[in-house]
């Protein structure tokens, strides 16, 4: 008992207030958004709201639990906890029944529990624990392997449940992964591979002519190559390199264009031969100038080209229908407002309705009447922005910004790697989730189905994210026990 | 600790952190502060204005007698995806249905193959045009009946089959009709034809508005501020006609079997007391359900029923007309009072003369006899008194006095200040029209157009003109627009006959006497002074049309009336018994002579024109 009594000192106080403000206004939000005309009590049991309440009752009793275990345990089980994290994913993949088209969800007697949920968390443990090891040091790409392994096989494993959204989670791990020592590049470098599929995407419907080619191929080509001379004129630093590239290119296009006077070119292989044209030539300055610097570049250059030529084949051969019409709403290609654009423009229609300070409680037209679809779970967001407008909204996202802060703030006081590392997975998976869920919400990110932490409707996530939080409440009130 | 180059790195992801927060706030910001769009998007999303029709006003006859009325009818509909907990049997005993009706009924709504509109969230009517009696038990128990609702609608009640020509009907909007007035949607009831067409927006009422909630599936949620901000709405406005339902039916009896029409008005008043026309039909098959049906089967009928022949239908006026020729012609000093002309009887030429009669003949004896050559010479001394003048000038001027004077009796053209729907003009030929039908100005004179003299040619005169034109004179010199309702608005519409008052009384003498030693004195009331003149007018398209017009008593005259019809033969026959039996009703307020109502009842001119 005495050792509870020192834990009541350490626990950061200041995570759990923000914590308890976010499920309550999440609690409030589920209330609103199920709100049926003839239903008077949050307290219903019959009801959402009543039950969101004792998922939360329950998740508070988890997190108390978690208090109470020693803090050493989470490291000297990780690996414990990883292994038996990816074998109930396993697990799941068999015997979990079709629910909405994936098979997520484990259901036992009444209680119905995603364990995809558990698997941030049993990652999180299981690469701080290999990155706190003794001899572990993340200095070169070959380091970096291990690490994506333990990321890479639970994303598989949620990939085969056809649970893509919660799958995509764990990119957020790369912030883990740069913040100790991954090179810079690869955060860049994912950018500029997201910024490519969209050009190759968003114009590969703008032809240039019969049989000539697509806008986004010769454009995301005009992109690389872009990247290439912005390398060689401020990494690499060699101006004249640089000057040589960008003249043979531009002698390339305008031969293209005369010749295309009277010969017919498809654009395609132009923008290709202009890019393969472009590694020859670093390949040769790196053979005869010995310049090491240019062997990442070509890799780029090559890997984006031929990310290019793949993005366009797995965009129209690979992703299903309603997958492609997720993405051409997103990018403007097609307003279909009866399909995968009818959440969005609703969802947008419910925000904006909201004006400053929004409609009240329990007036929303939009939310109450249910013309936001999954409004109590991904679409939570929506309810807040009618019902309490702009202030509202801005305060839940201040109030994020401020939780995010803390737990960065509490990452960075750790003597230990083991929690600092926790920690930062911890920020990266909420983060992940703010910047998905809410973006979806206001019509900027596309419509992938993962949940708003504390806000959205559900045991399963709430559960998973208090988990989550808690192991790092406790891990980080160890310091003083550590002390004494 | 790690080492101070890894520390930047917090630095970096805080800004990451801080840069996508910021730009979420500033995309909300635009999204519901700077677009305006979303939030009319939510409110035409979420408010249903669910219409709540007011009851039609009612009409009522000159004597408060009721016409037309509402029937409440009620439907009562379903939302198959609100039913809960239905105990049928009970919800059966109330609606006093059988079960058995009951599922077939369900089950027929289910079937889209018979109900092609169907869905679950939206009302579909259960049961159609029920009244009070038949829902009021339901409708204590409703609370009980999730799913079920009870939807408002009223029809049209006549008290008499009678009178659909003046009443009109109500039917759906037409599509032009919403585009010009924004008060209809598509789906509303107008008044068609009659009173209802032009009193439409008093009968009308205003609709109004319960403002509902609705969610994304088109299901009711309930009344937005539990309907504070409802509008009620407003019921229509009762009106009075001016019609004499009486003598309405009994001029509609009288014309049985005939074609043809009647019109009678209060001379001093210009109210219309009774306005038949013939063909008819009872204007309750034109309500509900058998509308439609109905409607088609007058529309397509060779005798047109659905035309108001009272006042769309033109006829040459006949003699009738004469009365009036002998007004103007007095007044433009082409006759006076002692102006004899000889008369050849059927050899006079250029008119003949369908009569025997002594000879010269006196203004007064030519009205009594109806002598042709006597107007004929009064029209040609009327129009040609100063001769022709320079290219007939002095002769046109003359014409166009003629015509305008003749037109100051209502002829020519339609009651434009009045509440009539749907009037011809009827024709009172101008001097243009002839300058082009004889293609010179000097191509004509009195010979050319010797017809119009004795109401023949090409006057052309509807049964209202004629019926107005006898209360002008009545009037001895004015008329009120003749109109339906009662309204004391409606009396200040007079209209000045351009004929001094000094020269009716010889025509009143004259008409007189067509009843005491004329051709209608088959059709004198013992003890009632009446005046008339008879009429038949020659049809290219067999039998002449017999006609009658006049008013009653001689003395403070209290109804002018016009009565056509068609295809009959000599107007003393069949117009002028059915002009005595319409006094004898309107004055005595009870028709005396059975025999005779009996008789012209049960003439049939027209074998196609069915009894009703
Ligand atoms: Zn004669």
């Amino acid at each position: 008992m005495s050792k509870n009594v020192s834990i009541k000192y350490a626990i950061d106080w200041t995570t759990v207030f923000y914590y308890v403000v976010l499920v309550f206004m999440g609690w409030v939000s589920v209330y609103g958004a199920s709100y049926d005309f003839d239903q008077t009590s949050i307290l219903d049991w019959d009801h959402r709201a009543g039950k969101q309440f004792v998922w939360i009752l329950t998740a508070f009793g988890i997190g108390g639990m978690l208090l109470l275990i020693d803090y050493k345990m989470y490291n000297y089980f990780a690996y414990v906890i990883y292994g038996l994290t990816l074998a109930l994913l396993i697990l799941t993949i068999f015997i979990a029944p079709e629910i909405k088209g994936s098979r997520s969800w484990l259901v036992i007697g009444p209680i119905s529990f995603q364990p995809a949920e558990l698997a941030k968390m049993a990652t999180a443990l299981a690469l701080a624990k290999f990155m706190d090891s003794y001899n572990y040091k993340l200095k070169s790409y070959k380091d970096l392997l291990p690490l994506v392994a333990f990321i890479f096989i639970p994303f598989v494993l949620i990939i085969l449940q056809k649970e893509t959204g919660s799958a995509l989670v764990f990119i957020a791990f790369m912030l883990v992964l740069y913040r100790e020592g991954m090179n810079g590049i690869f955060l860049l470098l994912t950018v500029f591979l997201i910024l490519l599929f969209i050009v190759v995407i968003r114009f590969s419907i703008i032809p240039i002519g019969i049989n000539q080619g697509s806008l986004g191929m010769v454009l995301s080509m005009g992109i690389i190559t872009f990247v290439q001379l912005c390398y060689a004129f401020f990494f690499a630093k060699n101006k004249r390199e640089a000057f040589i590239l960008l003249l043979g290119v531009l002698v390339i296009v305008s031969i293209s264009i005369i010749v295309n006077l009277w010969f017919k070119l498809d654009f395609n292989y132009v923008a290709l031969f202009t890019v393969v044209a472009s590694c020859i030539y670093w390949i040769v300055i790196e053979v005869f100038y010995r310049f090491k610097k240019y062997l990442l570049l070509v890799l780029i250059t090559i890997g984006s080209a031929l990310f290019c030529f793949s993005s366009d084949y797995f965009f129209n051969k690979v992703l299903q229908p309603h997958q492609q019409s997720r993405i051409k709403v997103l990018l403007a290609m097609d307003e279909d407002l009866s399909g995968a654009g009818y959440n969005v423009n609703q969802s947008k229609i419910a925000i904006g309705s909201g004006g400053l300070f929004g409609k009240g409680f329990l007036n929303g037209t939009q939310t109450k009447l249910n013309y936001v679809p999954e409004q109590d779970t991904d679409f939570i967001f929506c309810t807040v922005g009618e019902e309490y407008g702009f202030v509202g909204s801005t305060l839940v996202l201040v109030i994020y910004w401020l939780f995010l802060m803390r737990i960065i703030r509490i990452a960075e006081r750790q003597r230990e790697t083991f929690i600092r590392i926790y920690a930062y997975s911890v920020a990266s998976v909420f983060f992940f989730h703010l910047m998905i869920n809410i973006g979806m919400v206001l019509g900027i990110m596309p419509v992938i189905g993962i949940p708003l932490p504390f806000f959205s409707y559900g045991g399963s996530s709430l559960w998973g994210f208090t988990v989550l939080l808690f192991i790092l409440i406790r891990l980080d009130a160890s310091r003083l026990e550590r002390m004494n | 600790m790690i080492n101070d180059t890894l520390q930047n790195r917090r630095t970096v992801i805080s800004i990451i952190i801080t840069v996508l927060v910021l730009i979420y706030i500033i995309r909300l910001f635009s999204l519901q502060i700077i677009e305006t769009k979303y939030k009319s998007g939510a409110d035409s999303n979420a408010f249903l204005n669910k219409t709540q029709f007011p009851p039609r006003g009612l009409i009522y006859d000159r004597n408060k007698t009721l016409l037309v009325y509402n029937k409440p009818a009620y439907d009562i509909t379903i939302i198959m995806r609100e039913i809960r907990n239905l105990d049928t049997i009970a919800f059966c005993t109330a609606l006093n249905i059988s079960k058995q009706f009951f599922i077939k009924k369900v089950d027929d709504i289910k079937d889209r193959n018979k109900n092609h509109g169907y869905s679950p969230y939206t009302p579909q009517v259960f049961m159609t045009q029920l009244n009070i009696e038949d829902i009021a038990t339901f409708q204590q128990s409703m609370y009980k009946y999730p799913g079920f609702f009870i939807q408002n609608r009223t029809l049209r009640e006549y008290a008499f089959p009678y009178a659909a020509h003046v009443l009109g009907n109500i039917g759906e909007v037409s599509q032009r009709r919403i585009e010009k007035d924004d008060y209809y949607k598509s789906g509303d009831y107008a008044g068609r034809d009659g009173i209802e067409y032009t009193y439409e927006k008093a009968l009308r009422g205003v609709k109004g508005y319960e403002i509902l909630l609705r969610d994304a599936k088109g299901r009711i949620k309930g009344r937005y501020e539990q309907g504070r901000k409802d509008i009620a709405p407003k019921t229509g406005e009762n009106l009075t006609l001016t019609l004499d339902i009486k003598l309405q039916i009994l001029g509609e009896k009288l014309m049985a079997g005939k074609v043809g029409s009647i019109v009678a008005i209060e001379p001093t008043t210009g109210e219309i007391l009774a306005m038949v026309s013939n063909p008819a039909f009872n204007p309750s098959i034109l309500v509900g359900r058998q509308r439609s049906k109905n409607y088609n089967v007058l529309l397509n009928d060779p005798n047109k029923p659905l035309m108001n022949r009272a006042t769309q239908a033109q006829y040459s006026p006949g003699s009738g007309f004469k009365t009036i020729q002998a007004l103007v012609c007095q007044e433009m000093g082409g006759i006076s009072e002692d102006t004899r002309f000889s008369c050849n009887g059927p050899s006079s030429y250029p008119v003949k003369c369908t009569h025997h009669h002594g000879s010269p003949v006196s203004l007064l004896n030519a009205i009594e006899q109806s002598c042709n050559p006597y107007f004929w010479n009064a029209f040609k001394s009327t129009i040609e008194k100063d001769g022709y003048g320079a290219k007939n000038l002095i002769f046109r001027t003359n014409y166009d006095e003629w015509v305008d004077k003749i037109k100051s009796f209502g002829f020519g053209e339609k009651f434009k200040d009045g509440d009539l729907y749907e009037q011809s003009r009827g024709y009172i030929p101008t001097q243009k029209f002839y300058n082009k039908v004889y293609k010179a100005e000097t191509g004509w004179r009195a010979l050319t157009i010797r017809s119009n003299s004795i109401g023949q040619g090409e006057i052309l005169a509807t049964p209202l003109q004629l019926a107005n034109a006898m209360a002008a004179i009545a009037n001895s010199g004015f008329y009120i627009t003749p109109h339906l309702q009662i309204h004391d608005s409606m009396k200040q519409k007079i209209h000045h006959t351009k004929v001094d008052k000094k020269y009716f009384p010889i025509v009143f003498e004259g008409m007189s006497r067509v009843f005491e030693s004329g051709t209608a004195r088959a059709s004198r009331i013992e003890g009632l002074n009446m005046c008339g003149k008879t009429g038949t007018v020659e049809n290219s398209r067999g039998k002449d049309h017999s006609i009658f017009v006049g008013f009653a008593p001689r003395e403070n005259p209290k109804i002018a009336i016009a009565v056509v019809v068609e295809n009959a033969g000599f107007g003393s026959i069949y117009a002028a018994p059915i002009f005595s039996l319409l006094v004898e009703q309107y004055i005595k307020g009870k028709i005396e002579r059975i025999e005779l109502q009996e008789r012209i009842t049960n003439i049939v001119t027209n074998k196609n024109v069915k009894e009703r």
